[in-house]
């Protein structure tokens, strides 16, 4: 860390062929960068991943003693419930979708050897360490981890005598900050990046949609995050301070904070969207051979998500007291923006249409992340619309609306993109069949997770709530079972996980090589070795085209590489 | 790609504007949302409260004018030091940039001043909502303020051995960014009474 901060405002005139251990430790590759985001994110996943495993154990079976974690006890619930969300967004979502695949992407994707700032690049990456290294250490403090749940409303979150996480409060706060601040750092070296390195001949529609949606998002964060920053700075100064710009009785509004909140975590909805529609964009033109259909309609729709996307954010207080009349204007925006998102998965059916397509595992989950997506956004109509909402709010619908968006951005998405460009990030092919075991197995639970908790949360049932034994209405056989069948296809999902970590390691090292261009694609980062030596190209790429010219009649092979003269 | 060569990719420039003047700007584009957003909830609390006016009657609007034409002033010579720079003047260039971060310095001890009297009188951070949202504003301008100073003293340093004279122009864009924040935390949190 002293060394980057020593080094960062020197420009880079170190530039190392070494691949000594402090090549690892502190890198400047890109590439490097983007496999630390990678594996990290893919750390925090575990332990997202197992803090619902703990809490809905408890949900299933109220008191039990879990396996690997022991009894969950109240203050533990709120706590697993708060990390599981934050750590899947924050420190999964982010870090995987943008940062890992922006930072291996961008560069090979558009003809050049690294990022604009390499040094800023790590300095991102070691803020973002840093940032883990808080949150973990949350955990462990007295008191436990923040339980304020991940939005952090006050008074829950300012007030230690409602959160009863003092130091958690204030830990994750700091966490949540430094996270913002590497993908600030990353976000403007990905725009400049792609704005000023282009390679020679890569005009502006020449780009694969891929970058542009990393590009777009990142953007969408840059644009965002600020009020919440501000926001941030206020509520660690009402934690630890004892202002009381969130408190009411000495004229603060903790409504206040949601506004801020939701004016980056709405457009932070789109900034993790974006990335998906543009890696699953990506691999169905692949697997259709087909030209992108209206590849220009993407990028347009896209923009105009972005911006419709900052009008929507009050949708979340609709029964926060806000204006009535406020909420109608926010009902109509909400119901807006679904139309740009539906006519992309529409635009990628049309993609589809008429197309050469083989089931690839890449493909399968691509597929998937349409389909279950839009399970989601159609959900997303009912909350919406703020007369419905008004009986939805804060129930399991919202919840499992919000992972029906979710898991196919952070986990689909991510699986159609890891399953592609493995072979260019390792240089071996994973296994197909394990690939597709894996598909399933993680698929079909999903499904049966989530689609109980649509059930659940129009019977009723509120969120955030440890144990609904005390709720007689709630406490139903019915409803029991429902949340049992949830819990176990959760813990068979989990499972089926470690079928992809077998077939993630084995194919790093022993799977079968991959060549240059094993996908038979078109763009940049196909037409270097497998992985990419330092300085990504021997010789560096011309663009002659654009980036999904597949099927082109009257030549031999059905795809046209981007780098290859007329 | 050979050893001690910095990569390609810095040395692009497809959108016509170098690749650090691009990336200030999206600097100063993510910093004025964090103050947007800041000083959009001050001004929508003090709307819906009246008491923040009989606090801000308090301010003393002397020192802040004081400190504006400080902070604006020490902004000509970040320009005069990028027309310096322009010519190849590393020496001229430093000269004044380190008059400007003379500008910083004076700015930050007045202010420490002005809040030693303000918190002697009592009007403390937590005095009330006026008095947190006038620290933690003016609180985060200043660190701005340290961080400018701090990176144009090493600008400087480089500069005046001839080396990196393209940064004297990034540090005076940032520069007058922070001229631009305090132009409009000035009105707001002293003249509006």
């Amino acid at each position: 860390m002293a060394q980057s901060a020593q080094t960062v405002p020197h420009g880079g005139h170190e530039h190392h062929e070494s691949h000594g251990l402090s090549y690892y430790l502190f890198p400047l590759d890109h590439k490097i960068i983007g496999m630390q985001y990678l594996f990290t994110g893919m750390f925090m996943a575990l332990i997202g991943g197992f803090f619902a495993y703990a809490f809905r154990m408890q949900l299933a079976f109220p008191g039990m003693s879990v396996p690997f974690f022991g009894v969950v006890s109240a203050g533990e619930y709120n706590s697993l419930v708060t990390n599981h969300g934050s750590i899947m967004i924050f420190w999964v979502a982010m870090p995987v979708l943008i940062a890992a695949f922006g930072n291996f992407l961008i560069p090979l994707m558009i003809g050049c050897d690294d990022m604009v700032f390499p040094k800023v690049n790590r300095l991102s990456y070691q803020i973002f360490l840093l940032s883990v290294i808080v949150l973990i250490t949350s955990f462990f403090v007295p008191g436990g981890g923040f339980g304020g749940a991940w939005t952090a409303y006050p008074p829950l979150s300012a007030n230690a005598q409602y959160s009863l996480t003092p130091l958690g409060s204030t830990l994750w706060l700091t966490a949540v900050a430094l996270e913002f601040v590497a993908f600030l750092l990353g976000g403007i070296n990905f725009v400049t990046t792609v704005m000023n390195s282009r390679a020679p001949g890569m005009k502006l529609y020449d780009i694969p949609i891929v970058v542009w949606m990393i590009v777009i998002a990142s953007i969408l964060f840059t644009a965002s995050v600020g009020p919440l920053i501000a926001g941030a700075v206020m509520l660690f100064m009402d934690q630890v301070v004892g202002t009381q710009f969130y408190d009411p009785a000495a004229g603060g509004d903790p409504v206040l904070w949601q506004h801020l909140f939701w004016f980056f975590g709405h457009p932070e909805v789109y900034v993790v969207l974006l990335p998906a529609m543009g890696i699953t964009a990506d691999v169905m033109v692949t697997f259709a051979r087909k030209k992108l259909f209206a590849y220009r309609t993407v990028l347009y729709t896209a923009v105009g998500t972005g911006v419709l996307s900052f009008t929507v954010w009050a949708h979340h207080q609709f029964i926060a007291g806000i204006d009535p009349r406020m909420a109608n204007v926010f009902t109509i925006t909400t119901l807006l923006i679904s139309i740009p998102i539906a006519e992309m998965c529409f635009v990628y059916i049309a993609t589809l249409y008429g197309g050469s397509i083989t089931f690839k595992t890449p493909m399968l989950w691509a597929l998937a992340f349409v389909a279950e997506f839009l399970i989601g956004g159609v959900t997303g109509i009912f909350l919406g619309a703020s007369g419905a909402d008004i009986y939805f709010h804060d129930t399991y619908f919202v919840l499992a609306h919000f992972h029906y968006t979710f898991f196919p951005i952070a986990i689909i998405a991510v699986y159609a993109g890891l399953t592609y460009w493995f072979p260019k990030m390792f240089g071996r092919m994973m296994n197909d069949t394990l690939g597709k075991i894996h598909f399933w197995g993680t698929i079909i639970p999903f499904n049966m997770i989530f689609l109980p908790l649509f059930l659940l949360g129009a019977w009723g049932q509120h969120r955030r709530i440890y144990s609904y034994q005390n709720f007689p209405e709630l406490a139903g056989d019915t409803m029991q079972n429902l949340r049992i069948l949830a819990t176990l296809s959760l813990v068979t999902m989990l499972l089926f996980q470690l079928v992809f970590l077998y077939n993630f390691f084995r194919s790093m090292f022993k799977g079968e090589k991959a060549g240059k261009n094993p996908w038979r694609a078109t763009t940049l980062e196909w037409t270097t070795e497998s992985p990419p030596g330092h300085g990504n190209w021997k010789e560096m790429p011309t663009v002659y085209r654009g980036p999904y010219e597949y099927g082109t009649p009257g030549r031999d092979q059905d795809f046209w590489p981007q780098n290859e003269p007329s | 790609m050979t050893a001690h060569a910095k990569p390609l990719a810095t040395t692009r420039s497809v959108a016509g504007m170098p690749t650090p003047r691009l990336a200030i700007w999206w600097v100063i584009s993510s910093e004025i949302v964090i103050f947007g957003g800041l000083l959009t909830a001050y001004i929508l609390y003090r709307l819906a409260h009246d008491a923040y006016s009989a606090d801000s009657a308090h301010t003393n609007q002397y020192i802040g004018g004081f400190n504006t034409l400080v902070l604006l002033t020490s902004s000509l010579s970040a320009v005069l030091a990028h027309k310096a720079a322009e010519h190849g003047d590393g020496k001229q260039a430093a000269k004044l940039l380190l008059l400007t971060c003379l500008g910083g310095l004076v700015f930050l001890a007045v202010k420490s001043v002005e809040w030693s009297i303000e918190i002697s009188h009592g009007y403390t951070l937590t005095a009330s909502p006026f008095w947190s949202f006038y620290y933690t504003a003016a609180g985060i301008h200043a660190s701005h303020v340290v961080a400018g100073v701090i990176i144009m003293a090493i600008v400087a340093r480089d500069a005046a051995r001839g080396r990196e004279l393209h940064r004297v122009e990034i540090i005076g864009l940032y520069w007058h960014f922070v001229d631009v924040v305090w132009i409009f935390l000035f009105p707001l949190l002293y003249i509006a009474k």
